[in-house]
């Protein structure tokens, strides 16, 4: 029998996949990708899958550079991407953490000057990549919740 | 260990927390630290940083940090502008660090701050061209004070590496005791934590600890733990850094270290605190042979003096 695609193939842009069920709108927001977007974007959420459930994200006609999306392995460090032309995977990536974090993620200490009024974007030292784990880089303190604070 | 073998350069760089300088690093600091020491107390002159100028920012009190910083580019030839109060600045108005950074940059060679934002001094130097050295980071980093207790118990030991240090106290809040606690670790020190149960030392220090090939111990009693050390490392139980004052009145005055306590412990025991002291340690220790911390608060002179000539890359 033939499979039944909950989202329709994409003829080009970018597939995000093996997304942990429930965290597709964080990759969505890790992306800016926003309610205003100009993207065609397809959300598949809680997906049946050989390892589980998992979250799907389809970008038409747009090809998000690999490297920008390593940011989403802050929540879904087993994330794939692949680049879809005239249907077909042209390419595949495995997302990677870079070794830092810029802006993406708020630092749970109130009293870090990152939180404070000053020109400076949160910055983050990865000290590991899966499971993710990253310290301030201005008050060396280690989020343990991550997803909640991706800003 | 030879002062001369290996000249470093320091020239321009920062000291905001003490993970940045490797033990190499380290222990040349601390031999030049040892040569700044006639020119500390004044028995000896030379004007290095003539017609260098220090911005002293800080945005919190002090007094030791503060006055050793301003003593030590005195004794170097140096001039001092800055402020220990920021009510008369322009903070008060709403300028952000970064920009009160910038102008400050501008004006002088190197920056000394303190400031109640952990992280401020990193963010300091990424706004000025001149070194920045932390005086104090809220409750993050304190590295001078980490390399003066350092100086201090080499002076008094003739090694960091062989001893076994108590710290106590405050472990939680503390910003002296993680930097030292570290710094420590990377000399292979033995180390034991005594603390109320509340305040003990977070689990990241102990990883930290445990990654420089040291298992600290810990403990909340004082009086077995210092039987057999050679540093007893006090610290005050910080009442700003505690977020419920209920806490701090259960905790304060949790141990004192008086003579009787003393006499249980080895002749040779120092005992040390960053200062200011509350009710960790008599009056009546201050006269015996175990108190070295007000020898500790003078070496805050020539460790600065060290850490001022080296960034400026005016030397000996």
């Amino acid at each position: 029998m033939k499979k039944e695609l909950k989202i329709p193939r994409i003829k080009n842009g970018t597939v995000i996949d093996h997304i942990p069920a429930g965290n597709a709108v964080k990759v969505l927001r890790i992306l800016g990708i926003h309610e205003k977007t100009t993207y065609v974007v397809s959300v598949a959420i809680n997906v049946k899958s050989k390892l589980g459930r998992k979250d799907i994200v389809k970008v038409e006609n747009r090809e998000l550079d690999p490297h920008e999306l390593d940011k989403i392995a802050l929540i879904s460090p087993k994330a794939t991407i692949n680049i879809i032309r005239d249907y077909d995977v042209a390419e595949k990536h495995k997302v990677e953490l870079p070794k830092e974090i810029t802006g993406i993620v708020s630092c749970p200490n109130p009293t870090c000057v990152s939180n404070a009024n000053e020109p400076v974007n949160s910055r983050f030292k990865v000290v590991c990549k899966d499971p993710p784990r990253i310290k301030c880089y201005y008050c060396e303190r280690e989020p343990d919740d991550i997803a909640e604070r991706i800003i | 260990m030879s002062f001369f073998l290996i000249r470093m350069n320091f020239k321009g760089k920062d000291v905001i927390s003490i993970k940045d300088f490797s033990k190499k690093e380290i222990n040349y600091i601390l031999e030049y630290s040892k040569k700044m020491v006639p020119y500390a107390k004044g028995e000896k002159y030379k004007d290095i940083l003539r017609g260098k100028i220090l911005s002293s920012l800080f945005f919190e009190p002090s007094t030791r940090t503060r006055l050793s910083f301003d003593s030590a580019m005195n004794r170097l030839g140096g001039r001092i502008i800055g402020f220990s109060d920021p009510s008369g600045t322009s903070q008060k108005k709403g300028e952000n660090l970064a920009d009160t950074i910038r102008m400050a940059d501008s004006y002088s060679d190197v920056i000394v701050i303190r400031h109640p934002h952990e992280g401020a001094a990193r963010l300091a130097a990424e706004f000025a061209d001149a070194p920045v050295l932390n005086a104090g980071d809220g409750a993050g980093r304190h590295p001078t004070q980490c390399l003066l207790d350092l100086f201090t118990i080499l002076t008094e030991k003739k090694s960091i590496s062989k001893n076994r240090i108590v710290l106590l106290g405050d472990l939680k809040y503390g910003r002296t005791v993680h930097s030292l606690a570290y710094a420590l670790s990377m000399y292979k020190a033995e180390l034991t934590f005594v603390s109320p149960k509340s305040l003990r030392m977070p689990k990241e220090v102990f990883d930290e600890c445990n990654e420089l090939g040291v298992e600290p111990k810990q403990t909340t009693n004082l009086e077995k733990a210092i039987k057999d050390a050679d540093v007893l490392y006090a610290t005050r139980i910080q009442k700003e850094r505690f977020p419920d004052p209920a806490e701090y009145n259960r905790v304060v005055g949790s141990y004192n270290i008086d003579n009787e306590l003393l006499e249980k412990a080895d002749e040779d025991l120092v005992v040390m605190h960053p200062l200011p002291r509350v009710t960790e340690i008599s009056h009546e220790v201050d006269t015996t042979k175990h108190a070295v911390y007000f020898k500790q608060a003078f070496n805050g002179v020539p460790v600065r003096m060290a850490l001022l000539s080296l960034v400026n890359g005016g030397m000996l």
